[in-house]
Order: structure tokens, then sequence, then C-alpha cells
């Protein structure tokens, strides 16, 4: 398991490995949103949660269908499912090593975009909050896209149709805990809802995303 | 060959020929009932309702409106449960039914949002407001385009049946809670459930007994529909597999 | 025959065309396929039980 995890990361971290692409796109979109939409301070300050969690989203998805279609390109996912260790670790591992590599520095990097949206100060440690507790939900969602059109040739564009759907939930609870730190309300219900929804992900979409595969590898 | 026994339970019409040997005649006269019935709910509710004192005749357009938003949410629940029996008993027939039920669903989804959409232009003065039960049916479009997207991306049958049926059971779940992120991201202008047993909210029968009947009229439309394209696809996986057999001889 | 719609007459009918239209849309889609598969699948039978 810690094999594979590493192994990963060390192809993520290698030139070409498409780390840093993610964060690259997240720092355009909060550039060209004040861009569209001008540089009115308020009105920024407003959209500012939405747009950061959005970016996240979009900038995960971006990074998603390198999760399997390296390794089924190579042959070593068919490897992996043969090998001892349950192929829904696998998963897992795989979905952790995509969070470690695009997730977290987006959680790094989101404070430095909320000052170019003006975000206000209440917020940041929620955004940031947020993004730790949401983002896992976004790796583990997508390895679940992932699997499900890993042996397609033109998964890719399929794959954000079904990914984006099962993004709602994360993005609303997401989204709610930043615009309520925003305004100084209450978290506690979106967190634990947002919480909820990663820790449900986390522990049942492995077992239908190695469902998936099986069936793609058959 | 004796004709078949009388089938001993409802599995036997997993079996495409029963399917369709049964479907020979159960599809006529679920069509003609669902265009009967459609057609008086519709007329009725078109023609000889009354005005309300608030909406005026718009209230009329509620007779296509809640049957269809009905039917929306029933073909997908037809479809998890396609969707299990595929998975678990693995009959064929179940998850081509899945497969025909998607488009249906998915235009009764469209026919709730355009209706609400006119609707709500005069009543709530705009065509389309983030209400957590409109969004939650714009969600729900969604699912059923992913879901009719993965079936034709993928060649196989049988893994396009698979793929989907897991699609369909998790896409229910994180419909649903979609469902309750929409309701806490957002207070509705939308009314509660017009059928429910509040009182005060209650809908007269002048104006319940045609959307009852309209009701009933699209669930046929929709068993007749279904009928018609799971008929459609075992005639069209029986070709498949013809003209493979085909190739073989060479 | 025709009821007085008032001043939301255009809504109303609106909503009742577009929606049999769609729906027509549907019913016609779903005979065309049925329609084309059965025409199909006669033919290649028919191929098959002359070989």
């Amino acid at each position: 398991m810690n094999a594979i995890l590493i192994r990963d990361l060390r192809l993520a971290f290698r030139a070409g490995g498409g780390f840093g692409l993610g964060l690259g796109f997240f720092l355009i979109l909060a550039v060209l949103v004040p861009l569209g939409v001008g540089p009115a301070p308020q009105v920024l300050a407003v959209i500012a949660p939405g747009i950061l969690w959005v970016g996240a989203l979009l900038a995960c998805l971006l990074s998603l269908d390198r999760i399997f279609a390296l390794d089924h390109e190579d042959g070593s996912l068919d490897l992996l499912a043969t090998a001892p260790v349950p192929l829904e670790g696998v998963v897992a591992v795989k979905a952790l090593a995509h969070w470690l590599v695009t997730g977290l520095p987006l959680v790094l990097a989101a404070p430095v975009l909320g000052v170019l949206l003006n975000l206000p100060a209440p917020a940041y440690g929620w955004l940031v909050l947020s993004l730790l507790l949401g983002t896992p939900a976004l790796s583990v969602i997508g390895a679940f896209g992932a699997a499900l059109t890993v042996g397609l040739k033109r998964g890719g564009l399929l794959m954000s149709l079904l990914v984006l759907p099962l993004y709602v939930p994360t993005l609303v609870f997401g989204a709610e805990v930043v615009t309520r730190g925003a305004a100084g309300l209450s978290i506690a219900t979106p967190l634990a809802l947002l919480a909820g929804i990663t820790a449900g992900s986390a522990a049942l979409l492995p077992f239908a995303a190695a469902l998936a595969l099986r069936i793609n590898l058959r | 060959m004796t004709s078949p026994a009388k089938p001993a339970s409802l599995w036997e019409y997993a079996n495409p020929v029963r399917f369709m040997r049964l479907s020979d005649w159960l599809l006529p006269v679920t069509a003609v009932a669902a265009a009967v019935l459609t057609g008086i709910g519709l007329v009725w509710g078109f023609f000889f309702t009354p005005d309300d004192f608030r909406q005026g005749s718009t209230v009329k357009i509620v007779f296509l409106h809640v049957p269809a938003a009905l039917m929306a949410i029933n073909a997908w629940i037809m479809m998890l449960v396609a969707s299990l029996i595929w998975l678990i008993r693995r009959h064929h027939v179940s998850a081509l039914a899945a497969k025909a039920a998607a488009p249906v669903g998915a235009v009764m989804t469209v026919i709730a949002l355009y209706t609400g959409a006119v609707w709500g232009q005069p009543i709530w003065g705009t065509w389309w407001v983030w209400d957590p039960r409109l969004t939650s049916f714009l969600i729900l479009f969604l699912f059923y385009l992913g879901y009719i997207a993965l079936w034709s991306a993928i060649e196989d049958a049988d893994t396009a049946a698979d793929l989907t049926a897991v699609l369909c059971l998790v896409g229910s779940v994180f419909a649903l809670l979609s469902r309750y992120a929409a309701f806490f991201w957002t207070q509705g202008l939308h009314q509660g459930a017009s059928l429910s047993l509040q009182p005060g909210t209650r809908m007269d029968w002048a104006y319940k007994a045609p959307l009852y009947i309209a009701m009933v009229g699209f669930g046929l439309i929709f068993v007749a529909l279904l009928l018609a394209g799971t008929r459609a696809e075992i005639r069209a996986r029986r070709m498949k597999a013809l003209v493979a057999r085909e190739r073989m001889q060479g | 025959m025709m009821p007085d719609l008032g001043r939301y007459a255009v809504e109303v009918m609106a909503a009742y065309i577009g929606s049999l239209v769609m729906l027509a849309g549907l019913v016609g889609w779903v005979w065309w396929r049925t329609l084309r598969t059965r025409r199909a699948l006669e033919e290649i039978e028919a191929r098959a039980r002359r070989r």
C-alpha cells in the first residue's frame, strides 16, 4: 500500500507528471474572475467563497483522469487488480495520492487567492478548514468517476459530465461554510455535513470504484 | 415442445422471450389506456376547471407540471430498482429497461422544468429562481444526462449495463444529498407538495380529480414507453448477437 | 368551446403546446426506434434462415 502511494507521488512529481497544473489553473481562474466581473471589492467579497470553491473543484477535476488512465495504458492496473492487496485499498490509496498532489496544494494556495478576490478577513480560517475537509471528498468521488470511464478513449469529457453532479453537495456545503464564516454566522451545521460527506465518500466510494474497475478490466 | 408452463413467479418475465410475449399484448393495452387517461385528464384540466382566485388560469398548468415532476422522480427510482436487480440477479431485461427509462425520465424532467418556468413567469415574475425544488430538478436532469451519456459511450453491452448500474446507485445517493443540500442552501418560493394534507392548502376536488387522472395517465405513458423502449433494446441486442454470429461463421 | 384563459392565455397555451410537443417527440423517437430495430432484426433473421 505504502509502495503504491510512494510510487504515485513520485510519478506525479516527476517531470511531466502534472503536479502544479491544477494549482496553475486555480490561480488563472482567480485572476480571470475579477477581470470578468469587474474590480469592485464589495462584489468580489460576496462571490469570493463560491469562486474559490468552484475553482478548487474544477482544478481537481482537471487531473482526475490521471488517477487510473496511465496505469491502465501500461497494464499496471491489471497487475494491481490481481495483486494480493484489495483493489478497494488500491483505489483509496490512489485517491489519497491524488489529494496530496492536487487537493492539498489547493488548500494551501486558497488563502493567497482569497486576497486577490478580497475575501473578508474572518472567512480565511473557514476557507482553509472547509477546503481541508471537502477536497478529500472531491478526490474520492473523482476516483470513482475515473474508474467508471477508465477504458474509454474519450473519457475525459464524459467523466466531467458524470463527476460534476456528484460534486454538488460538497460544493454547496463547502461554499456555505465560507459564506457563513465571512458573515460571522454559525457554521457548525454545514461544516458537520461537509465532514460527513467526506467521511461517507471515503468509506464507501472506494468499494464502488473498485467494482467499476473490476468491470472495466474484465 | 409443449406450450411453456404458466410462469411461476414474476422473475420469469426477466427472460427476454417471455418479456416480448407479455409485452406483445401489454404494450398496446397500456398505450391505449395512457392515451385515454392522459387525454381525459388534460382535456378536463384545460377546458373544464375553474380559474384559481389567485393564479387565474395558470392553475391549469398544474395538470402537466405535477404529473411530469412525479414521473421524473419515479423514472429514476425505477432505474435504481432495475439497476439493483441487474447487479444482483443478472436479468438482462432489467438492465435494458433501466436504459430505456432514462430518456423518458429526462424528458419528464424537462417538461416539469419547462411548465414550471412558464408558470413562474407570470406568478413569481421570473422564469427561473434558484429555489431548492427547481435546483434539485435541474441536478436530477444532469444525472439523467450523465447516465445516458455513459450508456452511449461504452461499446460492450454488459459492461455498459454494469457501469451504468453502479453509476445509478451512487448517483441516487448523491441526488438525494444534493436535494438536501439545495434545501439547506436556500429558502424557496415553491409551494409545498400540492396534494399534502395540511389544512388550508388542500386542493379542491375540482382540481384534484383531473390531476389524479393525469397522474395515472402520465404513469401509463411512462410504462408504455418503457415497454416499447425495452422491446427495442432487446431487439437491438439480439441483432448484435446475430450479426456477431454471422461474422463468426464468415 | 375554447375556455377564457384571461390574461394568462399565452402562458397556459405555451405550457400545454410545449409539453405536448415534447411528449410527442419522445413518443415519436421511441416509435422510430421500434420500427427501425424491428425492420433491421427481421432482415437479419431472414438472412440467418437462408443460410
